[in-house]
């Protein structure tokens, strides 16, 4: 089958690079030595992966545990836990070589026989995100310690995607097995294979690793120790940057109107890469069980009455690009090729008219609520514009505000008209898309489902298949069909992709080096003297 | 004999009403909508039945309300306050974390606020009518009605960021190794900004009432029979000024003294100390019952404690007053 080829074509060039050398980012040699102070804010609840996946519990836990792959800039796999991979040309089995020399921090060798526990037994138990991917699974054996051996039940593409610590931790057998996963005292201290060892957890003010002695990649990591401040404040947060006391922060750690000050600073780079993997699109959901949003002239009108522009420059700072629809531009099968909806506030007055929603004495053609997005000041401000927005063409919108777990209360039992979401692509179509819009997907009372009760056949066929195809070149054309339908039908008005703004203390080397960027391990930080 | 009467009968009363106020808050915060589960599951970014039903399970939400009701009374009689949903810990190894940061800060600003709202109030009462007293009432008024958390941010300002003196944030430096007297003056250094920020605050209603009470208090028979016995002044001022105006001081200390435990939320997030208003603040977001009724348990005690208190103190110092009269 031509189908398969360029894959092992491409991981067999990976091979022997990676087989080289790791991923030298500087010309200088690193130093060995330096501690590294990092805002975390909220505090993880727990660092164990395995049971808790939020962001925070993602940036700290990534340096405890490890996956089989890592993933660069432009999501191509590369060697983590496992050194190499095979996938059969029919792609239902994939074999992977593992490291070695691996030790847990406990000292226990790490073998094969860790990775089928991982995914067979205690994934599949309680991670929600996981089960699904792992449940393909006929067969998952370790015909030696090194060794580890997927048989697929079908095709699935988007399976060498799922491998990274927060989606497929390897958590060490000798400590669960036959154990409650849950409630394991072992959850507490976490033990797992990566560079760094957790040392202590004062709640409220800071955790601390230590540099694991052991790690599998002799002479890293190079960093003697990491502290995470707990910083809960916006405020306190851009004044530890600012003075240098921290010397790392992430994600929505600082404002985005604080980002263009703190550019300016000569002690402070800015990234804003190590977010490929997670490819985050904000979009405005519409509850289309709700009038007016089951007619779709009327999600039209909204979508051209939003000025995605104004939303990127006045409300994020430029950090990120309007999203032409549901594939975000980095994932796999992305497709530009769509229906546009750009900002046109006559194109969607227009729409209304034809709808028969004609403006009332008052102004108002139509009286809608919508859910203020909890997760940050920024998304309040957003909600404030689209609801500026949407006033100008007619469409009166009232604003609710309620904490994180109303709103997802709300959200999950369809109680809402429109709300703004975020959520993560996580590398494939298959593995954070195609969730929202299949119609198996739609469940009461369960978050991050289809929650708008999006319902098209064709779209549920195309999205199994795609997932399943074995030609790539199918499988394009599958997901571009999807895009375009998708974006013709508009369940949703996929807003902005939204860009991160990572700062980094310039002393510090190779923080961002990989798409997981600082939910990664660290091993390869170092800290210039 | 009769104090000490006094005091069982009311230590029995504070229990049936900790009593009361468990059962109500156990109700009351199941009204609010989702649960903890629901909130681990929106966490976890994905979901599915089996995920919800299986936390639901381990955190026995799927038992009948009055079911989980018992099971709780019948541990905390026990001193057992049950489990964190959220961080998998006992709610006793939580609350005892978290305690002392609080009473640290709150202490320390409670004592300060007292002491200089009694001075200032007392200066205030002595210069009354001049220029002085208006300064010290518009001084002590500014800090009440600007807000905690900006008065915060500006103590960082100026002395953190600025001057440089003093830490923006944190109960102590993280990563240094000090010797135990160093360690004593980098934990005072840090506890400046946010005591001196609640001290500001509260320092006010101090300032006021005594000012009030000490005028009120002067004009009275007794004092001015005082000063022609030819009493000198300073004495009056202590003995017989003070000493009485000081009861409504005193009443309203007890109130301020109950809202200890809780009223820091502000400062301690601004600052990042590791209190028990945060952590209060924290398990309402997550719905994380069990911290939140050990809290609730914890707090109610105090008040009912530092009322008891407070009624002593005030038998104490006026001697016309007596207990359970």
């Amino acid at each position: 089958m031509a189908c398969f080829r360029p894959i092992l074509a491409a991981t067999a060039g990976f091979l022997m690079a990676a087989a080289a050398v790791a991923l030298p980012a500087a010309a200088q040699t690193p130093t060995r030595g330096g501690t590294m102070n990092i805002i975390i804010s909220p505090e993880p609840p727990t660092l164990m992966l395995g049971i808790n996946q939020t962001t925070p519990a993602a940036i700290v836990g990534g340096k405890i545990y490890e996956s089989l792959l890592r993933y660069d800039f432009d999501l191509k796999p590369m060697p983590g836990l496992a050194k190499s991979w095979t996938v059969s040309p029919d792609g239902l089995t994939y074999t992977f070589q593992l490291q070695e020399g691996v030790k847990w921090h406990d000292g226990t060798p790490f073998t094969a026989e860790d990775v089928v526990f991982s995914a067979k037994t205690y994934l599949t138990a309680v991670h929600p995100r996981s089960r699904p991917i792992f449940q393909r699974a006929e067969e998952i054996i370790a015909p030696d310690p090194l060794t580890v051996v997927f048989k697929l039940k079908g095709p699935f593409a988007p399976f060498l995607m799922a491998w990274e610590p927060s989606t497929a931790p390897i958590v060490p057998r000798h400590i669960y097995e036959g154990t409650d996963f849950r409630t394991n005292p072992a959850n507490a201290k976490p033990i797992g294979t990566g560079p760094f060892k957790l040392k202590e957890w004062v709640r409220g003010s800071h955790i601390h690793f230590v540099r694991n002695d052991d790690y599998w990649q002799k002479g890293k990591p190079y960093l003697d120790e990491i502290y995470y401040r707990v910083l809960p404040d916006a405020s306190a947060r851009v004044v530890a940057m600012e003075t240098g006391q921290t010397h790392l922060s992430a994600f929505a750690d600082i404002e985005t109107f604080e980002v263009p000050r703190l550019k300016a600073l000569p002690n402070l780079d800015l990234t804003t890469k190590g977010y490929e993997y997670l490819a985050q699109i904000l979009w405005l959901d519409f509850n289309l069980r709700n009038k007016p949003f089951d007619d779709r002239r009327f999600r039209q009108a909204v979508y051209h009455a939003i000025d995605r522009n104004f939303l990127r420059d006045r409300i994020w700072f430029g950090l990120g690009k309007p999203a032409t629809g549901p594939i975000h531009s980095s994932i796999p099968h992305h497709d530009a090729n769509v229906p546009k909806y750009p900002f046109d506030p006559k194109k969607a007055e227009a729409l209304l008219d034809e709808m028969g929603l004609k403006r009332g004495a008052d102004g108002v053609r139509a009286r809608v609520t919508m859910e203020q997005l909890p997760y940050g000041d920024v998304y309040v401000r957003a909600g404030e514009y689209i609801r500026q927005a949407l006033g100008r063409v007619g469409i009166q919108v009232t604003l609710r505000s309620a904490d994180v777990a109303t709103w997802g209360d709300r959200v999950r039992n369809w109680d809402y008209d429109m709300t703004l979401q975020v959520l993560s692509q996580l590398g494939h179509p298959a593995l954070g898309v195609s969730r929202l819009y299949v119609s198996s997907n739609i469940r009461k009372g369960v978050l991050f489902s289809n929650v708008n009760g999006y319902s098209n056949p064709r779209i549920d066929e195309l999205f199994d298949k795609a997932a399943t195809a074995v030609d790539l070149a199918q499988a394009q054309s599958m997901y571009s069909e999807i895009q375009r339908i998708l974006v013709e039908d508009v369940p949703v008005a996929w807003l902005l992709e939204l860009d991160f703004p990572t700062f980094i203390d310039k002393r510090f080397r190779n923080v961002v080096t990989s798409a997981i960027g600082v939910r990664d391990g660290f091993a390869d930080v170092y800290m210039q003297r | 004999m009769e104090r000490l009467e006094y005091i069982a009968q009311r230590l029995l009363k504070g229990v049936v009403v900790l009593l009361g106020i468990v059962v109500l808050n156990f109700l009351l915060i199941r009204l609010a909508p989702g649960d903890p589960a629901a909130v681990m599951a929106g966490e976890a970014g994905a979901s599915d039945e089996l995920f919800l039903q299986q936390l639901r399970q381990q955190f026995g939400l799927d038992r009948p309300l009055w079911e989980q009701l018992w099971a709780y009374i019948s541990n905390i009689l026990s001193f057992d306050f049950g489990f964190s949903y959220r961080q998998q810990r006992p709610v006793i190894d939580l609350l005892a974390e978290r305690l002392p940061p609080t009473l640290l800060l709150t202490g320390t600003a409670f004592v300060l606020s007292l002491v200089t709202g009694v001075t200032l109030g007392v200066m205030a009462a002595r210069r009354a009518g001049r220029w002085s007293d208006s300064a010290i009432t518009v001084v002590a008024l500014f800090f009440y009605a600007t807000p905690l958390f900006w008065v915060g941010l500006m103590g960082v300002f100026l002395f953190s960021v600025t001057l440089g003196w003093l830490p923006a944030f944190g109960m102590g430096s993280v990563g240094v190794k000090l010797t135990g007297f160093e360690r004593l003056v980098d934990a005072a250094r840090h506890l400046v900004l946010p005591a001196l920020t609640l001290t500001l605050f509260h320092m006010a209603v101090y300032a006021r009432m005594t000012r009030a009470s000490m005028l009120e208090v002067r004009d009275q028979d007794f004092v001015r029979t005082a000063r022609a016995k030819g009493v000198a002044e300073g004495r009056i001022l202590r003995r017989h000024v003070l000493r009485n105006a000081i009861l409504p001081v005193v009443t309203i200390a007890g109130m301020k003294a109950g809202y200890l435990l809780g009223g820091s939320i502000v400062v301690e997030t601004v600052f990042a100390w590791p209190g028990i208003g945060r952590l209060a603040y924290e398990a309402v977001l997550q719905r994380d019952y069990n911290v939140l009724l050990g809290v609730f348990l914890v707090t109610s005690a105090v008040v009912i404690a530092v009322n008891l208190a407070t009624d002593i103190v005030y038998s104490l110092v006026d001697p016309r007053i007596e207990l359970g009269a």
